[in-house]
């Protein structure tokens, strides 16, 4: 138990206050209006509300439409989190090297740190562009036509790959801290006692590196889940046809194109919030179980 | 059977030592340097893109394959610059991204400071309704938070771009952290010296925070320059609007994207938040180790 130093009384109400206020204002009271508002159908042009119960949720539930958007998110989800994941590992357990030079390469690879979502959609665009892309063109010589505007399936391709390689950076740069907090006395002495390069990995820097795993898995599956709205509003709008309509691309059609549907909008949030909850759970009990206990 | 060291076994000892000595010191550096050179151009590599592309005019990226820098850089800068308003964009985004960094700052480093050195009643309750924001992302509140600041009359501000983000769960929780790992006797001694918690504030905490602080402006300052939903739905117009969504617009100003403008436009974009990696990123590397007593 700690002893607390200053004795004041009000003065640390008075420091915690603003911070209170706005998470109270900001967070909390809209997220129950959320809640609340999931439960009414809003007229947009009176702004009437009229109460449905869960019809807004049973209607998303039961539309086509939505189970694609959530069964597209679902995987976009697991593909950008798990190459995200491991690619990056990989590359920052090369950076982190104790050799003469690495530093430069430790700081070039956190560039994409600086990209954002929407920024990554535009050169994404250019690269795997039809006609002129470079990658498009590298695949074409291989007998690989890639259209990500006309074709689905390389559309979530093209989403998944560029919405990954935006989230390296975060990833390297946090992987790069966990490994420099690692003793190098302790891999050291695992060397000493013969374990070779591969088994001295996964049994002693991984497992002190597993805390850092599990906080990324968590923020790159919050990443994908909604902070990829700018890279699907700058290339492909949801599209072709609703391929790339991820939940958060469906949301903000809903809720602010289509006027009428603040009301499924809302519903839409709830259903998010709860989709990312128990996302986040699955992956505490899974994935945290084995990186902590074993 | 004990072996005599004949000079030819000496030898072949001495070969086999040099030849680990040579994969040790030669091989293994060289080996790893090219392989992290191809990682490191694999990774960069949409970014050589973009750059090369917004040099070139579109005779140049017309031709596939053209990957050759062209001599069309002055033309597509200006007319990304002009085309998208990126002067007014980026001072409109650097006074949102620098005030919510720095209003985060403040505002978490309150927060912890209260948490770590007074007796608080309900501070556990405090720091987990803190931490609650984080698993409830802005499109979960949405609609009403635009309808909020609406009744506000804050669309199309700069306070309505920025205080909504004002709130830090990362920031409360890294000085909460980073508070804790301090000993106890600074604040000790300078309370025994008749210092108010105010002066041990400003006096110790800030200046031993500095790493936490750069790590804290570099996460927060890049995160705003970045964000995209919320100015497409509240800056409406150039006096607000952010860059993000200037690159929207020189996607969306022709049937036909022009590479070359819309590259420019990007690689100005990215800049600022670049340099600002660049100066802090020690800082960055060094708070997230929770290395953070070795200030320079």
């Amino acid at each position: 138990m700690r002893d607390y130093i200053f004795p004041n009384r009000f003065l640390p109400y008075l420091l915690i206050a603003p911070s209170a206020l706005l998470v109270i204002v900001f967070f909390i009271v809209p997220a129950i209006q959320s809640l609340q508002l999931s439960f009414y159908r809003v007229n947009a042009l009176s702004g009437r509300q009229l109460y449905v119960g869960f019809e807004n949720f049973t209607r998303l539930l039961t539309s086509s439409d939505y189970i694609q958007s959530l069964t597209t998110t679902g995987a976009f989800i697991a593909v950008v989190v798990i190459f995200g994941l491991s690619i990056s590992l990989a590359i920052a357990v090369g950076a982190s090297l104790p050799l003469r030079g690495f530093g430069v390469y430790r700081t070039l690879l956190i560039w994409p740190y600086a990209v954002s979502p929407a920024i990554t959609g535009a050169i994404w665009a250019l690269i795997m562009d039809p006609n002129i892309g470079a990658i498009t063109n590298a695949l074409e010589s291989i007998g690989i036509n890639f259209d990500y505007r006309g074709n689905s399936t390389h559309a979530v391709i093209f989403i998944s790959a560029a919405a990954t390689w935006k989230i390296l950076g975060y990833n390297i740069v946090f992987f790069l801290a966990g490994l420099r907090n690692i003793p190098r006395d302790v891999v050291e002495a695992a060397g000493l006692d013969g374990a070779n390069a591969w088994t001295r990995f996964w049994r002693i820097r991984f497992p002190l590196l597993s805390p850092i795993a599990f906080f990324l898995l968590i923020m790159n599956t919050l990443y994908a889940a909604f902070e990829t709205f700018g890279l699907i509003d700058i290339t492909t709008h949801g599209g072709p046809g609703r391929a790339t309509n991820l939940l958060i691309y469906k949301l903000y059609s809903d809720g602010f194109k289509t006027q009428n549907l603040l009301g499924s909008a809302s519903a839409q949030s709830v259903l998010l919030l709860v989709f990312v909850v128990v996302l986040t759970v699955i992956q505490a009990r899974t994935a945290g179980k084995r990186a902590f206990y074993r | 059977m004990s072996v005599q060291s004949t000079p030819m076994a000496e030898w072949s000892t001495r070969a086999t030592e040099r030849r680990l000595a040579f994969q040790k010191h030669v091989a293994y550096p060289v080996i790893m340097h090219a392989v992290m050179i191809a990682v490191v151009i694999i990774v960069l590599l949409p970014l050589i893109f973009a750059f090369v592309l917004s040099t070139q005019s579109s005779a140049d990226w017309r031709i596939v394959g053209n990957i050759m820098p062209g001599s069309n850089a002055v033309e597509n800068y200006t007319i990304a610059w002009e085309r998208a308003s990126l002067g007014r964009l980026m001072f409109n985004t650097t006074v949102v991204a620098v005030s919510v960094a720095v209003g985060k700052i403040i505002l978490s480093m309150m927060a912890a400071f209260a948490l770590v050195y007074f007796r608080i009643r309900g501070g556990i309750l405090i720091l987990g309704l803190i931490m609650l924001t984080h698993l409830l992302p802005l499109p979960v509140r949405i609609v009403p938070t635009y309808q909020l600041l609406s009744s506000f009359g804050w669309i199309d501000t700069f306070q309505g771009l920025a205080v909504p983000f004002f709130a830090s769960a990362t920031g409360v929780l890294l000085f909460q952290q980073f508070f804790r790992t301090l000993t106890t006797d600074l604040a000790d001694a300078s309370r025994v010296d008749g210092a108010g918690p105010m002066t041990f504030l400003f006096r110790i905490l800030i200046p031993v925070s500095r790493t936490n602080i750069g790590a804290l402006f570099l996460i927060e300052f890049t995160y705003m320059w970045n964000q995209y939903l919320w100015p497409l739905l509240v800056a409406n117009s150039v006096q607000t609007r952010q860059v993000q969504i200037g690159i929207k617009q020189l996607i969306a100003t022709d049937a036909t994207v022009e590479w070359g403008v819309l590259m420019a436009g990007v690689v100005t974009t990215i800049i600022p938040p670049l340099v600002v990696l660049l100066v802090l990123q020690r800082s960055l590397m060094a708070g997230l180790s929770g290395e953070s007593e070795d200030v320079r």
